[in-house]
């Protein structure tokens, strides 16, 4: 794998190597909407790791308290949290709408695409819209077998209000 | 038992309080005076503040404040309100700083809230005396690094409200293994729900397995074991006075500098035993590893601080059907090769606490329900009798019962109670 080098000039969303990653976030984007949380698991490769950190400024994620800090193994068993029907969170859940735009290519190689995006949530439950705003980075392995094998290897959520009170929740981001 | 919201300590009997306490808003509005502004609350732990200059802004009740400690090492807990036209001074949660200058007009106060200097003082000139205009104290006191501060000038000192929890306290902090305990970090969320269903939570064994049920699924068989206290007649719940209780779950790991050595470590961190040995030698790492889910209790103090486990739990009332809660993670302060240690008590926090955790959510979840069905005729009751019958006193004289039992949530309304009564 060659390793992306970051952008001198900018590379148009129009890239087909980006486009390939945008309908890869956006795929993402309706799995957890529609809580297909197997399916969703899918699109991750095994050495991936999908985090919500407390601190927006931080790469050291190992080094930091995080909402989310999912390898593997963490994210396998959250799956099963989020299924197996004995998580009352999970399952008197929100529903979620979500958008994900404004995606800016960080790096893009014929490997792997590093994409950042901003993403509006509404979740409903009872009565109450809450609103989940976050800056997303994802890096996505593009593969040599075609769209439809890409996986995500990093996914980071940094909330707006990541260090404010949040509300405990049944569902991903 | 009376109904009304002008005598309030008549909605809770010994075995029952009415649903009214979590709804009503006037109840809400005199909790907020009477107890929050008028008992010792939970601010800061020691190590939030670890040098001079240093602060964090945080809530007495409702009211925003500054801890700081200063140049001298003292602590102070001040309104975080300026003197002049009421702006706040700090709005940043943590930091370091030699004072505190109001956005406004500028006016600065030292660490130690003194109001230092005024720009353009001229049109002050025989207004102002700036000694009577520092910032508004509250009494600051600690014990065993937990830091309390109270609005009121005449409560009893910090020792004597404690009391017997201090004890619990000095337990508690065992789990640096050697170590003072310092603050890793801290998860905020919030639940449409009074702030006493979170209170009562902290002292709750016996929701335990029905709502971290996922949890429990999720964590190696010797963890769940170690949480499996539901028919363990040893794990109990003693009332330690004022409000406070302290419910032992694990109670081989109360007092975790009582080791007889039988006790294997859990194979779960075996890694980490292998990193921490080659600097640390055998005893060393071994009281790491059996503090590693912190110690055996909950220590719950009234009104607004749980010492749970691994970490603090504190609560902010925000409305009478909001509340807002930290989790606040610790660990050892120690050597850099300890570290290794508290990257892997984050990971244990995280797996059960936070907004997104194994745990917190399904609280949060049961908490909301509580909420919204004691919409229903506030007048019934909300039964806290559980183990009544079996509760007895300790050798320590301690009132105590099961850990399932809710001789902790008596407690604590026995301390409502006392604190609401028209006096």
């Amino acid at each position: 794998m060659t390793e992306p080098t970051m952008l001198t000039a900018p590379v148009p969303t129009t890239d087909p190597r980006v486009v390939r990653a945008v309908e890869l976030v956006w795929r993402e984007a309706e799995l957890l909407d529609r809580k297909a949380y197997v399916d969703w698991n899918a699109l991750y490769a095994d050495d991936a790791i999908y985090v919500i950190p407390v601190d927006p400024s931080t790469e050291d994620f190992a080094g930091s308290l995080n909402m989310v800090y999912d390898d593997a193994r963490m994210r396998r068993m959250r799956v099963t949290r989020m299924i197996e029907g004995y998580a009352i969170a999970a399952v008197d859940a929100a529903r979620t709408i979500r958008t994900v735009t404004g995606f800016v290519p960080r790096a893009v190689s014929d490997d792997e695409v590093v994409l950042r995006s901003a993403q509006i949530l509404v979740a409903y439950k009872r009565g109450h819209h809450d609103l989940w705003a976050a800056d997303l980075l994802h890096r996505i392995r593009l593969s040599p077998d075609g769209p439809g094998s890409d996986l995500i290897v990093q996914k980071v959520v940094r909330l707006v209000d990541s260090e404010e009170a949040v509300p405990a929740a049944g569902f991903l981001l | 038992m009376t109904e009304t919201t002008s005598n309030p300590a008549g909605l809770v009997a010994g075995d029952r309080v009415a649903g009214r306490l979590y709804t009503d808003p006037e109840i809400f509005e005199q909790e907020m005076t009477r107890i929050f502004e008028r008992t010792w609350v939970w601010v800061a732990h020691e190590s939030e503040l670890p040098r001079p200059g240093t602060f964090k802004s945080t809530h007495v009740g409702r009211q925003p404040v500054i801890v700081t400690r200063d140049r001298k090492g003292v602590l102070h807990t001040m309104l975080n309100r300026c003197r002049h036209r009421g702006a706040s001074i700090c709005e940043k949660p943590q930091g370091e700083a030699n004072g505190f200058t109001c956005p406004y007009h500028a006016w600065s106060y030292g660490l130690d809230g003194k109001l230092r200097g005024i720009p353009y003082p001229d049109g002050y000139e025989g207004v102002v005396d700036k000694s009577e205009l520092s910032l508004r104290k509250l009494r600051t006191e600690s014990y065993g690094s937990m830091v309390f501060a109270t609005f009121d000038a005449d409560a009893v000192p910090l020792e004597e409200f404690l009391g017997d929890v201090r004890l619990w306290i000095d337990r508690f902090m065992a789990q640096g293994g050697g170590y003072p305990v310092k603050v890793l970090g801290r998860h905020r969320f919030k639940f449409r729900g009074n702030w006493k269903i979170q209170l009562e939570n902290t002292t709750d064994g016996y929701h335990f397995p029905i709502v971290h049920r996922s949890w429990m699924a999720s964590v190696d068989a010797e963890t769940a074991d170690m949480m499996s206290f539901m028919t363990d007649p040893t794990a109990v719940t003693h009332d330690l006075g004022n409000g406070h209780s302290v419910m032992q779950m694990v109670p081989e790991h109360s007092d975790l500098d009582a080791d007889d050595g039988t006790e294997p470590l859990q194979g779960r961190f075996r890694h980490l035993v292998e990193e921490l040995s080659q600097t640390l030698d055998a005893a060393q790492v071994r009281k790491l590893i059996r503090a590693m889910h912190g110690t055996g209790f909950n220590l719950n103090l009234f009104p607004n601080v749980s010492m749970s486990a691994a970490f603090f739990r504190v609560l902010r009332p925000i409305s009478v059907d909001e509340t807002w809660i930290e989790h606040v993670a610790i660990g050892p302060d120690g050597p850099p090769e300890v570290e290794a240690v508290n990257r892997e008590r984050l990971r244990v926090h995280e797996h059960f606490q936070g907004p997104f955790g194994f745990g917190t959510p399904d609280d949060a979840e049961g908490w909301d329900r509580v909420q919204r069905g004691a919409q229903a005729d506030p007048g019934m009751p909300i039964m806290v009798n559980r183990g009544l019958a079996r509760e007895k006193p300790s050798a320590e004289g301690w009132p105590t019962s099961h850990v399932t039992d809710e001789t902790g949530m008596r407690a604590a309304y026995g301390k409502w109670k006392e604190l609401m009564s028209d006096d």
